[in-house]
Parts: structure tokens; C-alpha cells; sequence
């Protein structure tokens, strides 16, 4: 297999032409080849391996529960009842919220750096958002729990819980236990996390707007605003998505910072400042733990679930952006 | 004659206060994110800093409301992590120079391409799952520090792989033609001129891979599992710094809590330093 295809790279690459003689050399060469060879292999395999065995160790409970896997939200290791549906939605609903408080702040700081910001801090700049990418995730689950929850459960949801009718819609929408560790925190948090990959991803997207669409603009009269609205968005619109769809995939997958400050209840969320969970922190929390077959089967079928969706985002995402865009 | 010019006047205002409206969000849009980082960093500073001392590197980790510090976890993390970034350079910089140099027109190669983006964007707790029904069930038969450094190193292979494509397509065909000419075969110009011209460029992606690994929690939960006592046997459970935090940070103990702290402040300063020193790296590559 690795011979023939070291033949046929040979004979189409356009630089070079594979030594096939016997020397010392030639036969080195080959060897070289090989090891690279076998080295993409080893990733390929990495990840058929890990499909099937999320597949194989998810199967008892997946063709044990059925369709109530996903509909049902009693998760229960007692009774031995797992539903799937509370971390599925949890997961879902947290990574869109992140999304929607993170998109607008990532595209305006796009538009800053590359509109407004001086040359001379632009780089700096863009460097401490891109910063904010490279902080651990515990270190954001840490902050959440030490900081941030403490803070929006004074400032926040007290003051809410005092002057909120708790019939109304909006006193629905808000009710929770005041503790700073439900669905809305959870999400900030993600926001936080994927924000700069998203600012990140549509600053070098905007700086691909060829300078003279943008000056024939300017040179009309617009004013930057009407620049930026009518002309660079909607040169990037159809990469742009891509960019969002790739924060969506790391808002869905995230674990640690998520498992600190989301509450880890399995029920159904009925509140934006509910207690909730996901798929990821889900698995975080219970898998030492389980003992029970099913119950573990139960969790790498959640980790099938997780990989589906993260798989069906990261797709589309290559789909928009198109193949080199990472 | 009076009324359009006035009109005309009154939209020219009122397109120039847009904009300035416009530049106003986004510039405060910028302030939030950088104010952000700011908040982050200082409580870990003021959380942290004071905590740092001789014991934390001295002392393994304590029962509660003992003292103690937090070396069989530094030995731990460092371990398993130099274990993972060794097999992730050499697969991921073997893997990227046969996708770069032997990939072109092949089709098998934008599989792989494509499934090392999939690996580089899978959830790091599946990979976590992934090496627990490999290794800890099947092969090892319980935790151990050998799982929690292959989880690392699949964490960070793809990341390595990728940037070793994108370096080596960066150098000149010019390169290779010139060692060709001198009679030396492809094998031998790769080792010995191409990558040699990106070795910069070749630490970048290491550094990047170990940035992202040295911070790794969830894999670490279930494949290393976490050991209280300094152990540096690959088949034994072995502790980790980001497990430690998970366990300490959570706990009802202040002292422990003061640790997690400490721990985090030093993750991540190991962690950013890692990615501002492979950056700074792959702009010099970029400007010669």
C-alpha cells in the first residue's frame, strides 16, 4: 500500500521525481517516505478509533432506551433511567446564548482593528484579545465560580428576585435559586471563551476586502459606517457564518469552565437562570463515578451525541469558509 | 430653496452621528474584551500570588486543613505532558511533512487533512473517553499516567501536523530544486534543507501543541485519574496539576481553595507564555 502510493506521489508530484534506484540513498529515501506515511495513518486511525469506540462503548444504552434516550429527561443512576434530553438542550441552549452575546462584540472588535484602531496598537491589541483565546479553561470555570457567580448573584439576580413579578413572562424567563451558577452564567462564560476566536477569524476576514471596493466606497461619500454595513459585511457574509459555526463548535464541546459554574442538575431547564447541564459536563462529573454498565454506556452515548453535533458544526464551517480557512 | 438645503444638512448630521455611534460600540466592544482579560488576570494574581511559595514545590498535596503544596501534581503534569508533546511532535511533524511535501494531488491526503481538522475540534473530553476505553479498560487495565500522556499527545498532534503543513508549504520550491541539483534525494532535502529552514516555524506548532495540552483537564479525569502521593510510574495513577484544581477548587476547605489558586496563576502563566513565545516565533519566521 505505501509503496504504491509512494509510486504514485513520485510520478505526479511536480517538484521532484522519487529516486527509485538501490542505492543507499534512494533506499533511505523510501524508508523517510514511509514514516511520514505511516505517521498520517497513525492520526487517521486515531480518529476512526475514536468514532468506533464512542459508537461500540454507546451502544448498550443507545438500543436499551431507544428514542427515550433523547426525548426523555429523567436521568437517574439509581433507577437506572437515563434520559438524555436535559444535557442535550442544555448544551444546545448554552452554546447558542454564547453565541449570541459573542457575535456582535466579536464582529465590532473586528471592525475597531481593522476600521478605526491606530496602526501603531492594532497589533497589540488584536494580541491581547487573541490572549484571552489562550487562557486554560479551568482557569475560566475558577473565575466563573470564584467571581462571576458571586457577583451577578448580588448584583443581578437579587435585585431581579426583589422587584420581579414572579408570574409575569419576565419573572418566569428569570426565576432560579440566587446562587450564580445556572444556564445565563454558563454562557457568559463560553461567550468570554470563543469570543476572540470569532474576533480573531473575521478580523482576517475583513482585512481580505480589496482596498480599492472600500475606496470607491469612501470616495462616493460614505461615511466608515456605511462602508463597513454596506460593503466589507457583505463581502465576508458567506465566511463570516462559517467563522460563527466554528465558535459554535467550541461553545458545544466545552467542558471544565462549564462543569464549575453551570449547577449539574439533569433536569430540564424551565429558566434562563435555571441550574442545568451539558453533554460535556456531564460525562465530567459522573464518569469516574459510575459503576453500573449501563450508566457508563449511557455517558459514552452522550459523548456520540456531543461528537455528532460538534462533527455536523465543524462541517459546515469548512463548508462556508471553504477547505484553507483552518 | 431654504427647506432641502436644510434637509440635506440635517441627514449629513445625522449619518455623521451614526457613525459616530458606530465607532463608539465598536470600540467599546474592544474595551470588553480587553477589560476582560484584565479582570481575569488580576484575580488570579490576587488570588494566587500571595499562596505561591517554597512548599508548593516542596510538598505533595495535603489533606485538608493540613499543610502542604502541590509538586506531585507539577511533577505529574510535566511528565505526562513531555511524554505526549515527544510522540505529538514526532507524528505530528512526520504526518505534516508527508501531507505538505508528498501530499499534493492525492486524494487520501485531503482525508487526512480533513480528519485532522475533525481531531483538531473534537471535544477534548471525548479524546478522554476514547483513551479510557483503549487503554484504561482494555490494555492498561486501570488508570494511569500512560493514558493521561496519550490523551495529551492526541490533543496535540493535530495541532502540530497542521502548523507543520502550513510552514514547510511556505518554503520556497527554489529550496528544493537547489538541493535536488546537488544530487541529493527528496528525503534527504527535506531533512536536511527544508525543515531545517523552518525550524522556527517547527517550535511554533510544538509550542502551540503544549499550550494546549498543559492546560487539559477533562481528558486528564478519567485517564490519569489523580494520586495523591508523588509517583512517577506510567502504569500507576498519576496526579496532575489541572485535576488538582478541579478537585481542590470545588472543595469546602479554604486552604485547599488558596492551592487551586496557585495552580491555576501557574498553569496559566506556563500556558500563556507558551503561546505569546510561539507567536513571537512565527512573526520573526514570517519576516525573514
Amino acid at each position: 500500500m505505501a509503496e504504491a502510493i509512494a509510486a504514485t506521489a513520485g510520478e505526479m508530484a511536480p517538484r521532484v521525481d522519487d529516486s527509485r534506484g538501490v542505492s543507499r540513498a534512494g533506499r533511505n529515501d523510501t524508508i523517510f517516505h514511509g514514516l511520514c506515511f505511516s505517521a498520517a495513518m497513525v492520526l487517521m486511525a486515531t480518529l476512526v478509533g475514536l468514532i468506533i469506540s464512542l459508537i461500540i462503548g454507546g451502544w448498550p444504552a443507545l438500543s436499551h432506551f431507544g428514542l427515550k434516550f433523547f426525548v426523555s429527561s429523567e436521568w437517574n443512576p439509581v433507577t437506572d433511567e437515563y434520559g438524555a434530553a436535559g444535557p442535550i438542550v442544555g448544551t444546545l441552549v448554552t452554546a447558542l446564548l454564547a453565541m449570541m452575546m459573542a457575535l456582535p462584540l466579536a464582529v465590532g472588535i473586528a471592525v475597531f482593528l481593522v476600521e478605526f484602531c491606530p496602526k501603531s496598537i492594532a497589533n497589540t491589541v488584536a494580541a491581547a484579545v487573541e490572549l484571552l483565546a489562550g487562557i486554560p479553561s479551568i482557569v475560566y470555570g475558577m473565575w466563573g465560580l470564584f467571581v462571576l457567580a458571586p457577583w451577578f448573584s448580588q448584583h443581578v439576580q437579587m435585585p431581579l428576585l426583589m422587584s420581579l413579578d414572579p408570574e409575569s413572562f419576565w419573572g418566569r424567563l428569570l426565576t432560579g435559586v440566587p446562587n450564580g451558577a445556572n444556564i445565563f452564567t454558563a454562557s457568559l462564560i463560553l461567550a468570554v471563551m470563543i469570543l476572540p476566536f470569532i474576533a480573531t477569524v473575521f478580523r482576517e476576514l475583513l482585512l481580505t476586502v480589496p482596498t480599492y471596493v472600500r475606496e470607491a466606497a469612501y470616495g462616493m461619500g460614505c461615511t466608515p459606517f456605511e462602508v463597513v454595513r454596506a460593503i466589507m459585511l457583505p463581502y465576508v457574509q458567506r465566511s463570516a457564518i462559517g467563522a460563527v459555526m466554528l465558535g459554535l463548535g467550541r461553545a458545544l464541546g466545552e467542558t471544565m469552565a462549564v462543569t464549575f459554574i453551570i449547577g449539574n442538575s439533569h433536569a430540564m431547564p424551565h429558566s434562563l437562570f435555571d441550574s442545568g447541564s451539558t453533554i460535556a459536563s456531564t460525562i465530567a462529573n459522573e464518569f469516574t463515578e459510575a459503576t453500573g454498565d449501563l450508566h457508563i454506556s449511557a455517558l459514552i452515548a452522550l459523548g456520540l451525541v456531543l461528537f455528532i453535533i460538534t462533527f455536523a458544526a465543524l462541517a459546515a464551517a469548512r463548508l462556508l469558509l471553504g477547505k484553507e480557512k483552518y | 430653496m431654504a427647506a432641502p438645503q436644510k434637509q440635506g444638512f440635517d441627514r449629513h448630521m445625522r449619518r455623521k452621528l451614526i457613525n459616530y455611534a458606530f465607532v463608539g460600540l465598536t470600540l467599546a466592544a474592544t474595551a470588553v474584551a480587553v477589560i476582560a482579560l484584565l479582570l481575569i488576570l488580576a484575580s488570579l494574581v490576587i488570588n494566587g500570588f500571595g499562596g505561591i511559595s517554597s512548599t508548593v514545590f516542596t510538598l505533595d498535596q495535603p489533606p485538608p486543613e493540613m499543610p502542604g503544596g502541590l509538586r506531585n501534581a507539577i511533577v505529574g503534569s510535566l511528565e505526562m505532558c513531555g511524554i505526549g508533546m515527544v510522540i505529538a511532535v514526532v507524528i505530528g511533524i512526520l504526518a505534516g511533512t508527508w501531507l505538505a511535501e508528498y501530499g499534493d494531488h492525492n486524494k487520501l491526503a485531503d482525508v487526512v487533512r480533513f480528519l485532522n481538522d475533525v481531531l483538531l475540534s473534537a471535544p477534548s473530553i471525548l479524546i478522554g473517553l476514547f483513551v479510557y476505553e483503549l487503554l484504561v479498560v482494555h490494555v492498561i487495565h486501570g488508570f494511569s499516567g500512560l493514558a493521561g500522556a496519550v490523551s495529551l499527545a492526541i490533543l496535540a498532534t493535530p495541532v502540530v501536523t497542521r502548523t507543520t503543513e502550513d510552514i514547510l508549504r511556505l518554503q520556497s520550491n527554489q529550496l528544493r530544486e537547489a538541493g535536488m541539483a546537488l544530487g541529493a534525494g527528496k528525503g534527504l532535502v527535506i531533512r536536511q534543507i527544508i525543515w531545517r529552514a523552518s525550524r522556527s516555524g517547527l517550535m511554533t506548532g510544538a509550542l502551540l501543541g503544549f499550550a494546549r495540552i498543559s492546560g487539559e483537564t477533562a481528558p486528564l479525569l478519567f485517564t490519569s485519574l489523580g494520586n495523591p502521593n508523588l509517583s512517577l510510574s506510567l502504569t500507576q495513577p498519576m496526579g496532575s496539576l489541572p485535576a488538582v484544581i478541579f478537585q481542590f477548587a470545588l472543595s469546602a476547605y479554604d486552604d485547599w481553595r488558596r492551592l487551586a489558586w496557585v495552580g491555576a496563576l501557574l498553569i496559566a502563566i506556563t500556558v500563556l507564555s507558551a503561546n505569546i513565545i510561539g507567536r513571537a516565533l512565527a512573526r520573526g519566521s514570517h519576516k525573514q
